[in-house]
C-alpha cells in the first residue's frame, strides 16, 4: 500500500520534473558560458503555445515539439542579441523576455483556449522493462517519451560539459573570457550558441507541457516553472546530474501539491514548491559556502575586447 | 572596431540629460513601431489600434482619470523600485509586497479593533509595514547569506498570491458575498474618497508624489543615500570605506517593500473595498513598476512622469480591449517590447557614434 503510493509519487515526479529538467539543462549551459537568462518562463510559454498551435493545426504533435524548440531558440536569440552584442543588463533583458513571452502567448493563444487537442504525444508502456521490480513501475509504465529524452540527455550533456573540448571551451568562456579570446576562441559565438541551446531546451519543456503532459492550452500555464528553473540551476551548482535530482525533487513537490489536497487547503500547497526553492537555497548557503564559488566567474559580465 | 568603417565609436562617460531623454524617446518609438507589427499579425490595423489606445488614455476627462488611477500604484511601487535598483538590489517582488499591503489593510478594515477615525492612517501604516516585512526577507537572505535576490523576491510573489487566494477562499471569505471568493465589503471609514465620480483616490496620489520627493532627497542629500549610491555602483569600494552592506540593503528594502505595500493599500481602500483574487487587485503593477523605474533611470522624481506614461498604456490597453476586442495581454507585449528597446538602446547613450573625418 505504502510502496504503491511512493511508486505513484515517483512516477509522477518524473512527469512533472521533466519540463523543469529540460529548462535547467539549458540554463546550465547558458550560465556556464557566462550569460544569465532569466527569460526561461517566457521561452517556455512561447514553446508551449507554438507546440499547441502547431499540433492543433497540423495534427502532428512531433512537429509541434520541433516548432516549440525553434520558438524557444528565437526567443533566446532576443536575449542573446541584447546581452551579448549590445551588452544590455541581463537581469532586465530576461525579465523583459518573460513579460513579452507571457503577453504574446496570451494574445495569440486566445483562440486556442479550452480547445481539446486530438494530436497529443501519448504515454507509453515499455514491454519487458516494465516488469523490473519497482523501477519498472516508476519508469516504464504510462510514461511520456519526452521523459526519456530528459533522462538520456542528462548524462550526455554532463559528459560534453566536463569531458570534451566543447565543454572546456564553454566553461573557459564563462570563467575567463579574455583568456579564452586570446586562445583563439570566439567568445561571442560560443555564448550565442549556448544561449540559443538554452532557449531550445526551454521551448521543448514548454511544448511537453502543452501537448504531452496536459494536452491543452491555458494562459500562463507554465505557472512559474521557468523561475523554478533559475533556482534549480543554482541548486544544481551548474551540474547537469544534480540538475536532474533537483528537477525530479521539485517535480515530486508539484505533484504532492495536488495529491495532498484532500487534507491541506490547495492554495497553501501551491506555495510549497516556491517556499521550498527559497529554503533549498538557504540550506545550500548555510551548508556549504563551496557551491557558491562554483558559479562561473564571468557570469553576467558582458565581454568587451580590450580596445587599443 | 574595423579601421575601414566610416564611423568612429567612442565612449561617452557621462551622457547628458538631453541624450538620455533623446535615446529613451527613440526607444519608445521603436517599441511602438514593432508593436504595430504585432497588431497587424493579429489582424488589427495598427493605426486604428493606436488611435483607440491614445483616445482611451487621453481622450477625455474620464479617460485621463483612468490613466491617473492606473498611475497611482505604479508611482508608489516604482519609487520603491528606483531606490532598490539604485542599490543594485534586484527587487522583482513588488507584486507580492503590494499584495501584503492589501492583506494588512483588509485586516485593519475588517478584523482589527482600530477606531473608525484612525482606520485609514492605520491601513497605510500597517500596509507599509507588511510590504516592508515581505521585502526584508530577501534583503536579509541576500546581504547575510548571498542568496540570489531575483529568485527570492520572485518566489515570494507566488507565495503572496497563493496566500491571498487562501484567505479569500478560506478563513476570510465574506459572509455576505453569496459564496464568491471575496472578503466582506469594507466599512465606509475604511474607504478612500475619490475625486468626483472618478476612481482617482487622491490621498494615495498625494502620498505617492510625496514619497517620490522624499526618496529623492534621501538618495541625493543624506549620508545613507550616499552609501546607497556608492554600494550600488561599487560595492567593494563602499565596504572598504566602512559602509555596511547589510544595513544599507535592509534600509533600501524597508522603503522599497513598504512603498509597494502602500500601493496595495491604495488599490484596496480606494477601488476594490474588499480582498479578492490577486489578479483583480493588481494587473501586474508590481512587474510594470520595474519598467517604470528603469525608464526613469532610477530617478524617483522622474518616476512621477514614467508612472503616468505606463498608466496611459494600461488605460489605453483597456480601451483596446473594449473597442477592438484585443486581449488585455497586449499591455504585456508593450511592456516587454519597451523594456527590450530601453536596455538595447543604452549602448547608444554610453557610446557616441561619429562619422570619421576624411
Amino acid at each position: 500500500m505504502v510502496t504503491s503510493w511512493i511508486i505513484g509519487i515517483l512516477s509522477r515526479a518524473l512527469a512533472y520534473g521533466t519540463p523543469l529538467l529540460l529548462g535547467t539543462l539549458g540554463e546550465i549551459y547558458t550560465e556556464r558560458s557566462g550569460v544569465v537568462n532569466l527569460g526561461v518562463e517566457g521561452m517556455m510559454i512561447m514553446g508551449a503555445i507554438s507546440a499547441f498551435a502547431t499540433a492543433f493545426i497540423t495534427g502532428n504533435p512531433w512537429l509541434g515539439m520541433l516548432i516549440a524548440a525553434i520558438a524557444g531558440g528565437l526567443a533566446a536569440f532576443i536575449h542573446a542579441f541584447l546581452s551579448i552584442s549590445l551588452r544590455a543588463n541581463q537581469v532586465v533583458s530576461g525579465l523583459a523576455l518573460t513579460m513579452f513571452g507571457l503577453g504574446l502567448s496570451g494574445l495569440f493563444g486566445k483562440g486556442f483556449e479550452g480547445k481539446p487537442l486530438g494530436a497529443t504525444i501519448p504515454n507509453v508502456t515499455v514491454p519487458l522493462l516494465k516488469d523490473i521490480p519497482y523501477l519498472g513501475k516508476i519508469l516504464f509504465i504510462n510514461q511520456s517519451p519526452i521523459v526519456y529524452i530528459g533522462i538520456v540527455l542528462t548524462p550526455i550533456l554532463s559528459y560534453v560539459l566536463f569531458k570534451t573540448s566543447i565543454g572546456i571551451t564553454i566553461r573557459s568562456v564563462g570563467e575567463n573570457p579574455a583568456a579564452a579570446d586570446s586562445a583563439g576562441i570566439n567568445v561571442w559565438k560560443v555564448r550565442y550558441l549556448c544561449v540559443l541551446f538554452g532557449g531550445v531546451l526551454a521551448g521543448l519543456g514548454g511544448g511537453y507541457l502543452s501537448i504531452a503532459y496536459r494536452p491543452a492550452w491555458t494562459q500562463e500555464m507554465t505557472g512559474g516553472m521557468g523561475w523554478l528553473v533559475i533556482a534549480l540551476t543554482i541548486f544544481a551548482a551548474w551540474k547537469p546530474g544534480r540538475g536532474l535530482v533537483g528537477a525530479y525533487l521539485f517535480g515530486a513537490l508539484i505533484h504532492l501539491s495536488y495529491r495532498l489536497q484532500p487534507w491541506v487547503p490547495p492554495q497553501l500547497l501551491k506555495m510549497m514548491p516556491y517556499a521550498f526553492a527559497i529554503l533549498a537555497l538557504v540550506a545550500l548557503a548555510i551548508g556549504s559556502r563551496r557551491t557558491f564559488t562554483q558559479e562561473p566567474n564571468a557570469l553576467m559580465e558582458p565581454y568587451v575586447r580590450g580596445e587599443k | 572596431m574595423g579601421k575601414s568603417l566610416p564611423i568612429k565609436i567612442t565612449e561617452r562617460p557621462n551622457p547628458s540629460g538631453l541624450v538620455i531623454i533623446g535615446v529613451s524617446f527613440l526607444a519608445l518609438l521603436s517599441a511602438f513601431l514593432v508593436a504595430s507589427f504585432v497588431f497587424w499579425a493579429y489582424g488589427t490595423n495598427p493605426i486604428v489600434a493606436y488611435r483607440a489606445l491614445f483616445s482611451g488614455a487621453f481622450g477625455g476627462t474620464y479617460e485621463l482619470s483612468e490613466t491617473i488611477r492606473r498611475a497611482i500604484p505604479l508611482l508608489l511601487a516604482g519609487v520603491g523600485l528606483a531606490i532598490a535598483f539604485k542599490a543594485q538590489f534586484w527587487n522583482i517582488g513588488a507584486e507580492g509586497q503590494l499584495l501584503l499591503g492589501t492583506i494588512a489593510a483588509t485586516w485593519v478594515a475588517l478584523f482589527s479593533p482600530v477606531p473608525k477615525p484612525l482606520m485609514i492612517p492605520a491601513m497605510f501604516f500597517f500596509g507599509f509595514l507588511a510590504g516592508a516585512a515581505w521585502g526584508l526577507i530577501p534583503a536579509i537572505l541576500k546581504s547575510k547569506l548571498g542568496i540570489n535576490d531575483v529568485i527570492t523576491t520572485l518566489m515570494m510573489n507566488y507565495i503572496a498570491i497563493n496566500f491571498v487566494l487562501f484567505l479569500v477562499q478560506g478563513p476570510w471569505k465574506g459572509e455576505h458575498q453569496w459564496g464568491f471568493p471575496y472578503t466582506d465589503k469594507f466599512p465606509q471609514a475604511a474607504r478612500l474618497s475619490t475625486i468626483g465620480t472618478t476612481h482617482v483616490h487622491w490621498l494615495t496620489l498625494v502620498i505617492g508624489v510625496l514619497a517620490a520627493i522624499l526618496i529623492y532627497i534621501l538618495i541625493n542629500q543624506t549620508t545613507p543615500g550616499y552609501e546607497i549610491k556608492v554600494l550600488g555602483s561599487n560595492p567593494s569600494a563602499g565596504r572598504f570605506a566602512g559602509m555596511s552592506y547589510v544595513k544599507t540593503t535592509i534600509l533600501v528594502m524597508f522603503f522599497s517593500g513598504g512603498l509597494a505595500g502602500m500601493a496595495g493599500v491604495g488599490e484596496i481602500a480606494g477601488i476594490h473595498h474588499m480582498l479578492r483574487n490577486p489578479s483583480e487587485l493588481s494587473l501586474g503593477y508590481g512587474y510594470t513598476a520595474i519598467i517604470v523605474a528603469w525608464l526613469a533611470r532610477k530617478n524617483p522624481l522622474a518616476v512621477i512622469l514614467t508612472a503616468f506614461f505606463f498608466g496611459a498604456i494600461f488605460s489605453g490597453g483597456d480601451a483596446l480591449k473594449v473597442s477592438i476586442g484585443l486581449p488585455f495581454q497586449i499591455t504585456d507585449v508593450f511592456n516587454g517590447l519597451i523594456l527590450f528597446f530601453l536596455i538595447g538602446s543604452e549602448i547608444l547613450m554610453n557610446y557616441k557614434i561619429e562619422w570619421r573625418k576624411a
